[in-house]
């Protein structure tokens, strides 16, 4: 308990020094990240205490708000989700200590900081809240200190904007949550989470679905990811790390924590998480497929990602529901352990994304190339991270994602038809998801990183400084490390899911134990597999020793003159597969065809693909309410008499309604 | 780790090359032709792993590094195929998740050994590689879980054991969707007509062939031996399921195994000389029939 208090302290102290000093870029900027790692490095001991030990803590303070008490308290469920958070916070902020130097010329990094400082310790609160009222308090602190991180560069009207559409959706998921919560604490008469625990009994299913909405807002499912794309590509790249590494994940634990509250589940809630597993991954990878911005690319990753835990998750509670532990067990285990690699490779890639964007100052990939013999170490990182979200073996991505098949394949053998098809459905989905995330992880790691750049002119760009590299090798190696260590890290979910499940941790721990029992022959297969693979490398390298080895230019077929534009683009290399999707992936074509001996200037493809669910439901909608709401612009006048007579007349009706009641 | 097991490996590794031999000697028989000797592919080996090679300027390790992945992943994914009816090396539950990883590793590093050349050839055939394999993964994971379900075991090991004469009582029709759709992973995954055509080095039709142009020399035998051992890999999945001999003598149940996968080669070497390779854009087509078909099987297995 005392480090985390230690650790809150650090992070608004830093923050508020940052603020202070906001006049000294050096000093505003020492004062934010050292607040900011302190506040992580204690963070990492209390949750990793938390997770280590089991023993959950709890303390309170009073609290003048009704029914509100500053009430945190440490279980494993929040333990872990800590962990995520500070892992993450930690090595971003470093990351940003020298990746905001390039902005200090026109940019106050204190303010930067603050906010980042205040993003960190809102989330740590969110985690470890027992009261409602407080959960709700920093939700919205979050929310709101995101929304000036996302709008770091407001200069830019598309930052704006894209800020604008994250604070009202952030804030529509909101009062999603707050309805959920009245909800509860009337049913339960407190909003004490622990009063609240078992209390949802009566209208579970209203309370599931409030939850689902209001958390999956957060977390980004189809269709409420619209969003997710536009904020996370505009932050800068660190917060972009944080954001999509781990302030989605808000979304996982408050709907773990939902469930914790409404008790056992019916089937339904696992149908409607695979459903909306399927549909947000399926989706998610299509999209990101089809853009040109790395950012956003990697933005809607984070829905497929968000897919997968929810795939994992529906499929823990299908085996909850069924009785069958070995299910349950690997379902939760795979959603949990992908929450935490997630955060581990998604917070490498966007820091790579923005290394790549600081050095070579273009968005649009299809003009980039031959990245990875400027900056081999960027580049390395980069391909981990990649392997690692394809789900490819021997990365941590690989090891969730077998632990969710392996749910699925648990559930597949059942003798309960509706569990044995709801599984096989996770399978292939999980599959497509897997093939389709390596085609578009090919794309972006090979379009920028190899053969040569496809248009940009680089000046002298090379790989960063310390400061930035030690995060992307830090994470770069977390990957690996994870991957190989899972069937001893897996013990520690243990406690997590006998906390979502209310399962005896002994039950828990019997499917926990033969689950890691076979991921020793997982990782003993990937051990084998780097081995072999080094061991080739080196056979032919001895073999080519002392032969003839000649660099010549890539086999062109004897073409005459080569040049780095006929090589494929990116949109070319997905061509094929956006072509197949079509119908989700309508986009608009400008194509005007060269028509004369000499092109003229302005022939070209241009295409451009908007997010489906913008397009076709948002964008309506919000059209409508605005038309609507333009019907009420009558009241509103300017006439300051009438305005009084408005406030005369409610007070009249009030009146009567009052006298009437009292009658 | 069984006596099986190390057998079955072991005649993968000695005789995959005689697979891609056999199926050239049909395709010569149908054209007319003489043919290339049985043993073309040691011979070819032997040579290149004698030779030296030449890189491309723009290229990274990766290029390099791509072969010998290639083979590290293909060889994994062989101690954990079973033979025919014979075990495998190592068996774990859920193993074939893994099986189908390394596959998928296996071919995210040839794409990328090929996006690093920047060659526009090698770009076109990666993108080709990863759009048929987006498809053809879910088909195999698909028919994979139907086996799984039929005879309620998690690893390829004892679900192959256990796949004989009883299930193809109880399910015929299923195993026989199952096998089919294999069949179409099993063409598209080694890059056979009617999906993509091994012969045609420099046209823009091809896909495996394409991705390989920049490699030589010993990287080139990795390649050709790696693609071999997935060509018998990939095989023993369809003859475990078609021809599956537990007659409890390890020498029979081994010859019954060889003789599916001499039948397999022959056939695929029938379907090549008979069929032309199908236009690009109808490949998905196939491969989604294939995705259709493991659900058709799960059904009727789920009946």
């Amino acid at each position: 308990m005392g480090l985390f208090v230690v650790s809150l302290f650090c992070l608004l102290a830093g923050g508020g020094l940052a603020l202070v000093f906001g006049r000294s870029r050096l000093w505003s900027s020492r004062f934010g990240v050292t607040g900011a790692l302190l506040g992580s490095l204690f963070g990492l001991a209390a949750a990793l205490r938390g997770l280590g030990s089991g023993q959950p803590w709890q303390f309170r303070l009073a609290w003048s708000i009704p029914g509100g008490s500053l009430n945190f308290g440490l279980d494993p469920l929040s333990a872990f989700f800590l962990l995520t958070l500070f892992l993450i916070s930690g090595l971003t902020s470093i990351f940003g200590s020298k990746y905001l130097e390039a902005h200090a010329e026109h940019k106050n990094p204190g303010v930067s900081w603050f906010y980042f400082n205040v993003l960190v310790a809102s989330m740590a609160v969110v985690f470890t809240a027992r009261n409602a009222l407080l959960f709700l308090v920093s939700w919205e602190i979050m929310a709101v200190s995101s929304f000036f991180l996302v709008t770091f560069e407001h200069e830019d009207p598309r930052v704006r904007e894209a800020g604008f559409t994250y604070l009202v959706a952030t804030h529509l998921g909101t009062a999603f949550l707050v309805l959920f919560f009245i909800l509860l604490g009337q049913q339960a008469g407190s909003f004490e989470f622990e009063d609240m625990a078992g209390a949802g009994a009566g209208s579970a299913g209203l309370l599931f679905l409030l939850a689902l909405v209001g958390f999956g807002s957060k977390a980004g499912i189809v269709p409420f990811h619209v969003w997710l794309p536009e904020a996370h590509p505009s932050a800068p790249s660190h917060v972009s790390a944080l954001m999509s590494g781990v302030m989605i994940k808000t979304g996982i634990y408050g709907l773990l924590r939902a469930i914790v509250f409404l008790g056992p589940p019916p089937p339904w809630w696992g149908w409607c998480l695979v459903g909306i597993g399927l549909s947000s991954g399926i989706l998610g990878v299509l999209f990101a497929l089809a853009q040109h911005d790395l950012k956003r690319l990697l933005a809607y990753h984070s829905v497929e990602n968000i897919g997968i835990i929810f795939l994992g998750l529906g499929l823990g509670l299908l085996g909850w529901q069924a009785g069958a532990m070995p299910l349950a067990v690997a379902g939760f285990a795979g959603a949990l352990f992908h929450v935490l690699n997630h955060a581990v490779f998604k917070g490498l890639l966007f820091l790579d994304a923005g290394v790549v964007l600081q050095a070579v100052g273009r968005r649009n990939l299809d003009s980039l190339g031959g990245l990875y013999r400027r900056m081999p170490w960027t580049g390395l990182s980069f391909l981990v991270g990649a392997v690692a979200i394809t789900g490819l073996p021997p990365l941590n991505g690989f090891i969730s994602e077998f632990l969710i098949f392996r749910a699925g394949l648990a559930g597949a053998i059942l003798p309960l038809r509706t569990v044995t098809i709801t599984a096989s459905l996770v399978i292939g989905g999980l599959a497509l998801i897997g093939g389709l995330a390596a085609a578009c992880f090919a794309k972006s790691f090979g379009i920028i990183f190899l053969g040569e750049p496809r248009g940009a002119v680089y000046a002298d760009i090379h790989d960063p400084g310390p400061a930035m590299r030690l995060p992307l090798l830090v994470l770069a190696g977390l990957c690996l490390v994870l991957g190989l260590s899972a069937p001893w890290l897996l013990s520690f979910l243990g406690p997590v899911i006998s906390t979502i499940t209310g399962f005896e941790p002994a039950v828990v721990r019997g499917p926990l134990i033969a689950t890691s029992a076979i991921l020793v022959y997982v990782s003993a297969t990937s051990a084998v597999v780097l081995a072999l693979s080094a061991g080739f490398f080196l056979l032919r390298r001895r073999l080519l020793a002392r032969r003839k080895v000649r660099l010549a230019v890539t086999w062109d077929c004897g073409y005459a003159a080569p040049s780095p534009r006929m090589q494929y683009t990116g949109s070319s290399f997905v061509r094929p597969l956006t072509a197949l999707f079509q119908p989700l992936l309508a986009g608009r074509t400008q194509f005007s065809a060269p028509d004369e001996i000499f092109p003229r200037r302005g022939t070209g493809l241009v295409t451009h693909v908007p997010d489906l669910f913008r397009n076709y439901l948002y964008d309506p909608l919000f059209r409508w309410i605005s038309r609507v709401a333009g019907q009420f612009q009558r009241l509103q006048h300017g006439n300051i008499h009438l305005y009084v007579l408005y406030i005369a007349a409610t007070l009249f009706v009030l009146l009567i309604w009052k006298l009437g009641v009292g009658l | 780790m069984s006596l099986s097991g190390i057998i079955s490996l072991t005649l993968a590794l000695v005789l995959c090359p005689l697979l891609i031999g056999v199926i050239n000697r049909i395709k010569a028989f149908f054209a007319g032709r003489l043919g290339v000797p049985l043993l073309q592919l040691y011979y070819d080996l032997a040579k290149l792993l004698r030779k030296g090679a030449v890189y491309s300027r723009t290229s990274t390790w990766l290029l390099r590094a791509g072969p010998a992945v290639g083979l590290a992943c293909v060889l994994a994914a062989a101690a954990l195929a079973p033979l025919g009816g014979g075990g495998a090396l190592v068996g774990f539950e859920g193993d074939l998740i893994l099986f189908a990883g390394l596959l998928a590793l296996m071919r995210f590093f040839t794409v990328l050994a090929a996006l690093d050349t920047g060659s526009s050839f090698e770009g076109m055939g990666a993108s080709r590689e990863v759009q048929f394999s987006a498809l053809a993964e879910p088909a195999l994971l698909l028919g994979l879980t139907v086996l799984a379900t039929g005879t309620g075991s998690l690893s390829l090991n004892s679900i192959y054991s256990r796949l004989g004469a009883e299930l193809w009582g109880k399910a015929a029709p299923a195993l026989v969707l199952t096998a089919l759709a294999f069949s179409v992973v099993f063409l598209t995954e080694n890059a056979r007509i009617p999906v993509d055509d091994p012969n045609t080095h420099l046209e823009l039709t091809m896909i495996h062939e394409v991705m390989v142009l920049d490699h030589s020399g010993p990287d080139l035998a990795l390649i050709q031996f790696a693609a071999a051992l997935k060509l018998w890999v990939l095989g023993s999945l369809i003859v475990g399921v078609l021809a599956p001999v537990h007659s409890g003598l390890l020498w029979l149940d081994c010859l019954a195994a060889l003789g599916g996968m001499l039948v397999l080669a022959v056939s695929v070497g029938v379907v090549e000389s008979s069929m032309a390779r199908l236009r690009l854009m109808n490949v998905p087509r196939l491969l989604l029939g294939a995705v259709v078909l493991t659900v058709l099987a799960l059904i009727l297995i789920l009946r």
